[in-house]
């Protein structure tokens, strides 16, 4: 089967600072990659690159097997890739529905078709069953989960081949965090290849397929998660080692 | 499928379901407390169809402009070339038009293309500045300022260019007769009765809740009743020694076209929406695959055309174009901006309330000649208003994000 997603040898400076050196991970449909690493180990960078917002120094990238260049965010959106930001990326002035569909509205000549909008807005928040009183408020008025709901909301309106998800959960509860689990077990099950990064390695271990670790802007190793432990894991984000009984994968 | 969102969503009760903007509510309660103010201070000048029909009049060069530094504003920026672009524009114009050896002698209409695109040129080239080369705006028009205001003399060196074609002083002092005014006022009422139907017809179709009936009678009752007591007024006011109706000043139609266009552009096209996102957050509308340069231009060109449109309304008016003409004005929008609630952080700011906030400052400023307060106080008062405005809105917002 050909990945989805494949990045290959990604290097990206910025100023003095080596982000991404060679870095090199793939994704394939239905399946939940998990990002592993440190503050600053170069994981929001790297789907970056992917989603448009930043461009590679070096390095490819290929969608279904065809290499592609992804210059805007428009580009990524395009090759049917949608990104959850860590910082959300929503015009806090601006309400639920607005924010959802932002940059793709649905209009009917010149004219927003708001009604519309505001209606599909409504059943995929309530995907999310999180509660929201009032689509009509600027985002800048919610709480975390609510705004982190919104750009959930808004990344799988446009049913997305390759979904990322940069700390979808940072701003959530406990059964907030539930509710987002479940959905990336329905979206791959529907198919869709997901990026996540967490910081909360149950979550990662819970969903994720396979792991990847990266450190300092390189990539340690990607493992399969049924092959290693917690501890594993921690040896590679912190010490930077593989396992000693595995390959990378 | 239990349907969380809609469950928690409550109807709003009382003046709240009246679905209105709390600060346009108090702006039109302050216009109204001014307004009975003056005539008391004035005997009864002030409110005399004469007035007020001069006073829209005065409006309309801050009304036709003040729209495009709200946007300029919501998208982060700042214009101060207003003032030189419009003296710079009415004076090509002026020349354009103008019998030789003076001028060119061209019809007015060539006069007025040709005016109407350097300002789409002129907020284009500023705009080009602040979008690809990320100059600030402050910088890019304080330059305008400076290089539009002293073309504006070089042009004519310094000369004074007049008169106008006579069709063309019309845009400034011209009006559009009785039968017209009245047809304007229900076309107007017309319109506001098919939005509010419209609207509710749509959100009850889609089960989105609705404001209740009682509201939409008083809301767009209340509009109805100011768009006949604008007619009424308008066609009270005669040509001297007839009792021939003079209507509605053709340079507040013109006023009232451009804000009722933009007031429907920023909230229902693509064009307004994006503009408040990049206000809002610029890296998200980025994000969000929004051309964030092209519309930062397109914000620019905006304010050209209107402050040329203005620049025409103005020249027409005087029948002549002058060096000083426009000087200051910038200040005068932005301030109007402001007062009506326009936010210089940016990401804030309503067409509604700018053009209250225009309507606002002219009447000081009419209401004080009236009384024969001499103009360093009147701009001293000015200077207050606006100071109360900005404060304002400063709590206001703070509140509203607590
Ligand atoms: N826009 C930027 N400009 C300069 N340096 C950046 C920028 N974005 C990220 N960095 C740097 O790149 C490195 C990787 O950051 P990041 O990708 O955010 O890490 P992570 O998401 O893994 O915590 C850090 O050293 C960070 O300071
Ligand atoms: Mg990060």
């Amino acid at each position: 089967m050909t990945p989805l997603v494949e990045m290959n040898n990604i290097s990206l400076r910025f100023g003095g600072n080596q982000a991404l050196n060679d870095v090199s991970v793939s994704l394939y449909p239905g399946e939940v990659v998990g990002l592993l690493g440190h503050n600053g180990a170069g994981k929001s960078t790297l789907i970056k690159v992917l989603s448009g917002a930043y461009q590679a120094d070096s390095g490819q990238i290929l969608v279904e097997g065809q290499e592609v260049q992804i210059k805007t965010p428009q580009d990524s959106q395009r090759y049917g890739i949608e990104t959850i930001y860590q910082n959300l990326a929503l015009a806090d002035n601006l309400d639920a529905v607005a924010n959802v569909f932002l940059g793709r509205e649905k209009v009917r000549g010149a004219v927003l078709d708001e009604d519309v909008m505001e209606l599909e807005s409504r059943t995929i928040l309530d995907r999310l069953r999180i509660r929201i009183p009032s689509l009509r408020v600027p985002v800048a008025n919610m709480s975390g989960g609510q705004r982190q709901s919104v750009a959930i909301g808004r990344a799988i309106y446009f049913k997305a081949k390759c979904l990322i998800m940069d700390e979808p959960t940072a701003a959530l509860g406990p059964e907030e965090t539930r509710k987002v689990g479940e959905l990336v077990k329905a979206l791959k099950a529907e198919g869709v290849g997901i990026f996540l990064i967490s910081h909360d390695l149950h979550d990662v271990f819970d969903l994720a397929d396979r792991i990847t670790v990266m450190k300092n802007g390189k990539v340690v190793g990607t493992v399969n998660t049924p092959e290693v432990s917690h501890d594993d894991v921690l040896g590679m984000i912190i010490g930077g080692v593989m396992p000693k009984h595995l390959p990378s994968a | 499928m239990q349907n969380t969102v809609q469950d928690t969503q409550k109807p709003r009760q009382g003046f709240a379901s009246l679905g209105l903007d709390i600060r346009q509510v108090l702006m039109l309660g302050v216009l109204v407390v001014v307004w009975i103010a003056f005539e008391i201070l004035t005997g009864g000048l002030f409110l005399s169809p004469v007035n007020l029909w001069n006073l829209s009049v005065q409006t309309a060069v801050v009304g036709i402009t003040v729209g495009g530094m709200v946007l300029v504003i919501v998208a982060r920026q700042i214009d101060l070339s207003v003032g030189s672009v419009l003296g710079f524009c009415a004076m090509i114009m002026a020349l354009l038009q103008v019998s030789p050896p003076l001028g060119l002698g061209l019809s007015w209409v060539v006069a007025l293309i040709l005016g109407l695109a350097l300002g789409v040129l002129i907020g284009a080239f500023n705009g080009y500045w602040v979008a690809y080369w990320g100059v600030p705006a402050f910088v890019v028009t304080l330059a305008g300022l400076l290089i539009f205001r002293n073309a504006t003399f070089v042009v004519a060196s310094g000369r004074t260019v007049a008169p106008m074609k006579q069709t063309f002083s019309l845009l400034g002092a011209g009006s559009i007769g009785a039968e017209a005014t009245w047809i304007v006022g229900l076309l107007g009422m017309a319109f506001i009765i098919y939005q509010a139907l419209g609207n509710r017809r749509s959100r009850l179709k889609h089960r989105l809740p609705v404001r209740p009936l009682w509201a939409e009678w008083v809301v767009n009752g209340v509009l109805i009743l100011f768009t006949l007591a604008f007619v009424l007024v308008m066609n009270a006011y005669t040509y001297p020694g007839t009792n021939i109706p003079r209507g509605i000043p053709i340079p507040v139609v013109i006023t009232l076209v451009v804000l009722i266009f933009l007031a429907w552009m920023t909230r229902s096209t693509r064009f307004g929406r994006y503009v408040f996102a990049m206000g809002g957050n610029p890296e998200a509308a980025r994000l969000a695959g929004i051309n964030v340069r092209r519309i930062m231009v397109q914000v620019f060109m905006l304010m050209g055309f209107l402050t040329a449109l203005a620049a025409a309304v103005q020249a027409a008016r005087l029948n002549a174009a002058t060096a000083g003409l426009g000087t200051n004005l910038e200040l005068s929008v932005i301030a109007a901006a402001v007062i009506g609630g326009t936010a210089l952080a940016g990401g804030s700011g309503t067409i509604v309330g700018a053009a209250l906030g225009a309507l606002l400052t002219s009447s000081l400023q009419n209401g004080m000649v009236l009384m024969g307060i001499p103009t360093e106080w009147q701009n001293i008062v000015l200077g207050i208003v606006l100071l109360a405005a900005v404060f304002y809105n400063t709590v206001f917002l703070r509140n509203r994000r607590a």
